[in-house]
């Protein structure tokens, strides 16, 4: 019996679920018909790019790149460290989502104390 | 039949995800080594001990070497906050005060709460103090000081935010960071270039200028999360 290529399995779980999390958010956006719901899945297709990013930067066996006394350490020992560009990245990108979501959701709110409705089946005037 | 095209559409966006993840090797070195660096992650995974003396790369990358960049995102989030009031802007009768909740709680979450607020501060307030040492920085301890207020304005219907208050915390930590950059300008002939000694790595006072921007950010994510969140907490219905 072969071994088992653990970073195989890995690789198959961490990208799967990060795909897996765009598809999901992408069906919420195109398939709800409650605005609050489509945000949920703007959100949810976030998550799963952040994710997506940070399994792109892992290294196997990588530490964290902080230069604490233990990284140190571990990098004198030949461990490597992970890539950190898009670790930064994605702390900009989870920040620019929240201001997305918090615009989107008080959208959300003036259309509801307009129509009276959160749904967008029931919002006539989007009809052509 | 809309459900069915939605699904395919699905399936061709997740078969070609898919096609495009599985020639990037889950795990494998493509930075190089630090001695030679090839690509920008190994470039200041190299420079960032001994040009800025932080233990924190990301934070190097986030607060240094795309500190134009910070800005930017801070500036989006000042937009994303005013955006928000301005969208949401109803006009208050005179005196007319907004509860956030409806509901008094319980007095056990009333009690709890005012034990765990000051604690919820200080946490924060460490993890932009130590953002250049250990995992965190301004924008995580923003957060964690946001969340503090959000659960004292879930649990007392009368908390309110002093949002003049909040312009001015806002405001001051914005100017912080933007002078902070001036400064760099002027001495060093760039903008954001660090100009104060960047000390010993691991010491808490290192990185120059790094710490200084770090709790400016904290104080003005802060600030602008919990303002966000007073908004949206205090909507009136009808």
């Amino acid at each position: 019996m072969d071994t088992i290529d653990y970073y195989q399995i890995m690789s198959i779980g961490v990208y799967g679920s990060a795909i897996g999390l765009i598809l999901i958010g992408l069906y919420a956006v195109l398939m709800k018909k409650h605005l609050t719901k489509i945000v949920i899945g703007l959100s949810i297709i976030d998550a799963g790019i952040n994710l997506l990013f940070i399994a792109i930067g892992y290294i196997s066996n990588g530490t964290a790149p902080i230069y604490s006394s233990q990284g140190i350490d571990l990098v004198k020992a030949g461990t490597p460290m992970v890539d950190p560009v898009p670790q930064a990245l994605v702390l900009t990108a989870i920040v620019i989502g929240f201001g997305v979501t918090a615009v989107a959701l008080s959208l959300v709110i003036r259309l509801y104390r307009h129509h009276n409705t959160a749904r967008i089946d029931q919002i006539k005037s989007l009809k052509w | 039949m809309k459900k069915l095209l939605i699904i395919l559409l699905l399936a061709v966006v997740g078969y070609f995800l898919t096609v495009s993840m599985s020639n990037i090797k889950f795990g494998a070195n493509r930075m190089g080594d630090s001695s030679q660096p090839k690509t920008v992650g190994a470039f200041y995974l190299s420079k960032t001990p001994g040009e800025l003396s932080v233990a924190n790369v990301i934070t190097a990358i986030v607060v240094n070497y795309r500190g134009f960049d910070t800005l930017g995102e801070v500036s989006v989030l000042f937009l994303a906050a005013t955006g928000l009031g301005s969208i949401l802007y109803k006009k208050k009768k005179k005196g007319e005060h907004l509860p956030t909740v409806k509901k008094p709680s319980s007095a056990l979450l009333q009690a709890g709460s005012k034990l765990i607020f000051p604690a919820i501060l200080v946490l924060g307030a460490y993890v932009f103090i130590h953002g250049h040492l250990t995992p965190g920085g301004g924008f995580q301890g923003g957060a964690i000081i946001a969340t503090g207020f959000l659960l004292m304005m879930m649990s007392y219907k009368d908390f309110t935010m002093n949002h003049s208050v909040i312009t001015w915390v806002e405001s001051l930590a914005g100017i912080t960071f933007a002078s902070i950059g001036l400064i760099g300008l002027v001495v060093d002939h760039s903008f954001l270039e660090n100009f104060l000694p960047i000390g010993r790595i691991n010491d808490l006072i290192s990185g120059g200028i790094i710490p200084l921007i770090y709790v400016a950010v904290g104080f003005k994510v802060a600030a602008e999360l919990s303002g966000v969140l007073d908004t949206l907490l205090s909507i009136k219905e009808k």
